[in-house]
């Protein structure tokens, strides 16, 4: 009975979040949910190679080549279809991304791509122990800086 | 009757002079610029200094990477409530930058904020906090500072409303801000002492993190509890214990690869200050991380 009640309750608790998820997103652009898709994808990724780098989990090779493939495929996505006009910080309260990223967009894609090499660097390296995950884990990290410095508004 | 004018206008001409004399530019005492003068520098402890200190962060071109980022330009423009300012070209150029200063000409300005004309620098530069840098870390830093690149490229002026455009009134705000010496207590934890020296002398984590009172002055009641972005775009968070809830060991980690406990990565301005940080050996990291742990709650 009281497992019962506990399941209800979470599978209660899980519609309604899933719900709210939902109204979040229902006058958002898909255009934005993709962008934060893809940055979702690539954060749960990096927590993978991140965390063995770190020394907060156990190396595996295997499971760091696969998340850092994951992050190198990310970075094949073509980021054309993504950014229609009316998307900006300026224009709607559910984007972080600055008015610079049309302003500048040939320094935008530019940015992207750095990221796209930093990625396949790491995948090159991800399977040859944890010293040389967290160097190729740095330069990864720098892209992501260096675009988010430039084109993503901080946070409220 | 025409005494009393005339004593009227020599009390009005004293004050006046009273006046310009407490808002004049003070550079180090004498004896301090001779203890600095009998030291020798070391420009790999200078180098440590640089990226701790934060140098580039402001002074390098706003488009630099890598090693670029010792090319000390300037033209970095900082928005503020009383203006834009924009850092000067401090390169080793003997006209465009400051390659012709002396020992002495870097300290004053470094730790006085005084030029070597005799001028106030706007506190953009914080020299305040630099106040609290060891006289061999300056000695250090200028001996790193002669084996930077010249670069032959103007100043730009700083923008400024009426009345902040007068530099005289630097004196005035120096009265109430400069020379307050530490934020916080001392340390028996080496660590903590460690962090804190370079948090509130070299690092400057205060400039951004902690508000400002109505005079532009930082309010030490809420130490880096976090403030207004000064950009205007959004906040810079607080860094108490009970409003940045990361580990040390996440905090430590965060400042040398830039991620966060769930792996977004910094931005703005941070960004800049991380690329310095990661130049430091890893225990000045944890330093920083076991200070602010130690720091009083928001």
């Amino acid at each position: 009975m009281k497992l019962k009640t506990i399941a209800l309750g979470t599978a209660v608790s899980m519609t309604v979040a899933a719900a709210a998820i939902a109204a979040a997103h229902e006058n958002m652009p898909a255009q934005i949910v993709a962008r934060h898709g893809l940055m979702t994808v690539i954060s749960l990724n990096l927590g993978v190679v991140g965390d063995m780098a770190r020394g907060r989990a156990e190396y595996d090779a295997d499971a760091a080549k696969v998340a850092a493939d994951n992050l190198a495929a990310v970075a094949g996505i073509s980021q054309e279809l993504l950014w229609p006009e009316g998307t900006s910080s300026d224009d709607r309260e559910d984007s972080r991304a600055l008015p610079k990223v049309w302003e500048d967009r040939a320094g935008f894609d530019a940015a992207w791509d750095d990221y796209g090499t930093a990625a396949a660097a790491l995948a090159e390296v991800a399977a040859d122990g944890s010293d040389a995950l967290g160097g190729a884990m740095g330069a990864l990290g720098k892209s992501c800086g260096n675009c988010h410095d430039t084109y993503r508004k901080p946070k409220d | 009757m025409r005494r009393a004018v005339l004593v009227l206008a020599l009390v009005g001409a004293l004050a006046g002079a009273a006046g310009l004399w407490v808002t004049r530019a003070e550079g180090l005492a004498a004896g301090d610029i001779a203890a600095l003068a009998a030291l020798d520098g070391d420009a790999a402890r200078g180098e440590e200094v640089f990226w701790a200190a934060g140098c580039a962060s402001c002074h390098a071109a706003p488009e630099a990477a890598g090693d670029d980022r010792m090319i000390l330009t300037g033209g970095r423009a900082f928005p503020s409530d009383f203006g834009t300012f924009v850092a000067p070209n401090v390169s080793m150029h003997p006209e465009s930058g400051i390659g012709d200063w002396t020992l002495a000409e870097f300290a004053d300005a470094v730790q006085r904020g005084v030029s070597p004309s005799g001028a106030h620098y706007y506190p953009a530069f914080p020299y305040t906090a630099y106040a609290l840098a060891a006289p061999q870390e300056v000695v250090d830093l200028w001996a790193f500072w002669q084996g930077l690149p010249a670069a032959d490229v103007a100043s730009r002026p700083h923008d400024l409303a009426f009345p902040f455009s007068i530099r005289r009134g630097v004196g005035a705000w120096k009265l109430l801000h400069a020379g307050r010496g530490h934020a916080t207590p001392g340390a028996d934890d080496a660590s903590v002492a460690r962090g804190r020296h370079l948090a509130e002398a070299l690092a400057h984590c205060g400039e951004c993190h902690t508000p400002r009172d109505a005079t532009g002055g930082l309010d030490r009641s809420r130490w880096l509890q976090g403030a207004p972005d000064p950009g205007g775009k959004g906040r810079v968070p607080g860094l108490a214990p009970d409003q940045l809830d990361w580990s040390a060991g996440e905090i430590a980690a965060y400042l040398n690869d830039g991620f966060t406990p769930d792996y977004d990565s910094a931005g703005g301005h941070m960004v800049s200050v991380i690329r310095n940080l990661a130049r430091l050996p890893e225990a000045d990291r944890v330093a920083i991380a076991a200070y602010l742990k130690a720091l009083p709650d928001g």
